[in-house]
């Protein structure tokens, strides 16, 4: 490569290598420190210690799993029939990726305040479900669990489906007519063609959906029981920061937030390289 | 055949749910955002703006939308000065460690912002810059950069590198060939990750919400704000301000469609 070439990639990359060393690096690092350190910037370990010994602090690791964990699987059982459906595209798919665009531009916070009147007692949902005599009482879907739930599952489902969506239809359509010349049928299609090569999409897209219901915010406190059941991690992280303003302790549960995310991620990571190494031993065998 | 036609059913069968519920909550907000009451019957009976008047009393609506605006189209210009060359490399480029630069751009868009946006907000408030219209422009970047960069990316290969051969050999040094042959062919791609940056930046709250003071704050975080104390005024006031901050999404998002595909706004690397 010319000299003049490398002179100009680095003026190039000269603004994106101020962004992330300014804006990203070195405000992690500055978090590293704050929760490493007490309020004389001395060492300590003392905020860790003080998050896991409290358990209105450490109790809400648990309360965030019980509440991510079903909004992941239950978005990605949703999507994975839906996403191999529409794998080679169907008549009103522009329609279909639009009202799936709608919640996501929209955003959690309008999702949230909509819920509350529309899954409210007298909301429509409840009328409904009346009318259709599945329940002859409203059925109590705001500031609870599952008014959280169901808005982790209203917001994921759309980033999860078009993601799988987007990773399927990228597979070369020509393998499952040759599967299927081959004599293999449609169970066999999905199970041994289609699913190992789509299987980094649908890690991918777990990964990214439960780290982002991991850190649900206004959707636990609008629609949630903010200092009870659903008093999610960020909960925790904020009060720390703008409610008694100890960045040592806010950041120390960030660091922690961010811990839970990556042992989730390499559990997916190693289930997956499981399953894979299972499917290929079975197909010599 | 048959079972085609199951799949098929159940296909539509859950699109229809889920749009009937989405669908379901935006009219209610816009229905409770117009009605006078509205208790237990299906339809409000009466309608009124007042809510509106109401809304606009309680809040600094111009100071609101200023905010938004303020806040989006910085975010969105910074963002294209900072990733127009940084996709132009990646596209035309081959050096080692693009890879490296590549996973260190994606890690802000995959880690969510209340993870890094707590350190964030820490350090610009030591640096006295949290509250002010800056801060919120700082924070909004980071998600904002990569996601910018990835779009322009794909635009920038698809442009024949011959064009630039062309105009290096008859003359024209790197800089003049960026600006004067590659920048006018790449509008569209400069338009359609500028939009989509405003929707995305109208429409986050995380970010805003961390660092935003009463003078920086935008549509989405008063919204929050209502929400949150949403004892104190009435709940079709609140709504009204939903109604407003849906207008606003919904105009982007319409002006954004007509250059982006829909996929995009999801896009997140791989």
């Amino acid at each position: 490569m010319g000299r003049r070439n490398i002179i100009t990639i680095l003026l190039f990359l000269l603004p994106a290598f101020f962004y992330l060393s300014f804006l990203f690096i070195y405000p992690f690092l500055y978090g590293l420190n704050l929760s490493l350190t007490d309020e004389k910037g001395n060492f300590t370990l003392e905020n860790f210690i003080r998050f896991f010994s409290d358990p209105w602090d450490a109790n809400t690791i648990w309360i965030t799993l019980k509440i991510a964990i079903p909004a992941t699987l239950l978005s990605i059982l949703i999507a994975i029939p839906l996403a191999y459906y529409m794998r080679h595209g169907v008549r009103g798919e522009k329609f279909v990726t639009l009202l799936l665009i709608l919640p996501i531009t929209l955003g959690s916070v309008f999702i949230a305040e909509g819920m509350l009147t529309y899954m409210g007692p007298n909301g429509w949902l409840n009328k409904l479900l009346m009318f259709l005599r599945i329940t002859d009482k409203p059925v109590k879907l705001t500031h609870n669990y599952w008014g959280v739930l169901i808005a982790l599952i209203i917001q994921g489902f759309p980033f999860v489906f078009l993601m799988l969506l987007g990773y399927i239809s990228g597979i070369d359509p020509n393998l499952e007519k040759a599967a299927s010349v081959l004599g293999a049928n449609r169970w066999h299609i999905f199970w041994k063609v289609i699913l190992p090569l789509w299987l980094p999409g649908i890690t991918m897209a777990m990964s990214l959906n439960f780290v982002m219901n991991f850190t649900v915010f206004p959707s636990a406190v609008l629609l949630g029981q903010p200092s009870g059941p659903t008093r999610v991690i960020s909960i925790s992280a904020f009060q720390w920061a703008f409610e008694k303003f100890n960045f040592h302790m806010s950041s120390a549960v960030a660091i922690i937030m961010g811990i839970v995310e990556l042992i989730f991620i390499l559990i997916v990571m190693f289930i997956r390289q499981g399953l894979y190494r299972g499917s290929t031993v079975a197909g010599k065998g | 055949m048959k079972r085609m036609g199951l799949s098929k059913a159940l296909f539509w069968f859950t699109i229809i749910v889920y749009s009937f519920n989405i669908l379901g909550i935006i009219l209610t907000v816009v229905l409770n955002s117009l009605s006078k009451e509205w208790y237990g019957e299906l339809f409000p009976k009466i309608f009124t703006f007042e809510w509106y008047a109401y809304m606009a009393r309680e809040h600094d609506l111009p100071q609101l939308l200023y905010a938004t605006f303020i806040v989006a189209i910085s975010v969105a210009l910074i963002a294209l000065i900072i990733g127009l060359p940084t996709a132009y490399v990646l596209a035309r480029y081959d050096f080692r460690l693009k890879n490296v630069i590549l996973s260190f751009l994606l890690l802000p868009m995959l880690i969510p912002p209340m993870t890094y946006g707590i350190p964030l907000a820490a350090l610009l408030y030591k640096l006295r810059l949290a509250t002010k219209l800056s801060g919120v422009i700082l924070a909004n970047l980071v998600p904002v950069v990569p996601y910018v960069t990835l779009i322009l990316t794909p635009f920038i290969e698809q442009i024949d590198i011959s064009y630039e051969s062309a105009a290096r050999i008859l003359g024209a040094n790197r800089f003049q060939t960026f600006f004067k042959v590659l920048l006018p062919l790449i509008i569209p791609g400069i338009f359609t990750s500028a939009l989509l940056s405003i929707v995305r930046t109208i429409a986050m709250f995380e970010l805003t919400f961390l660092v935003a003071g009463p003078k920086s704050q935008t549509v989405v975080v008063a919204l929050y704000y209502d929400a949150y104390a949403a004892g104190t005024r009435p709940p079709q006031a609140i709504d009204a301000l939903a109604v407003v901050y849906f207008l606003i999404t919904m105009t982007f998002l319409v002006i954004a469609l007509r250059f982006a595909s829909p996929t995009q706004f999801v896009y997140r690397g791989k």
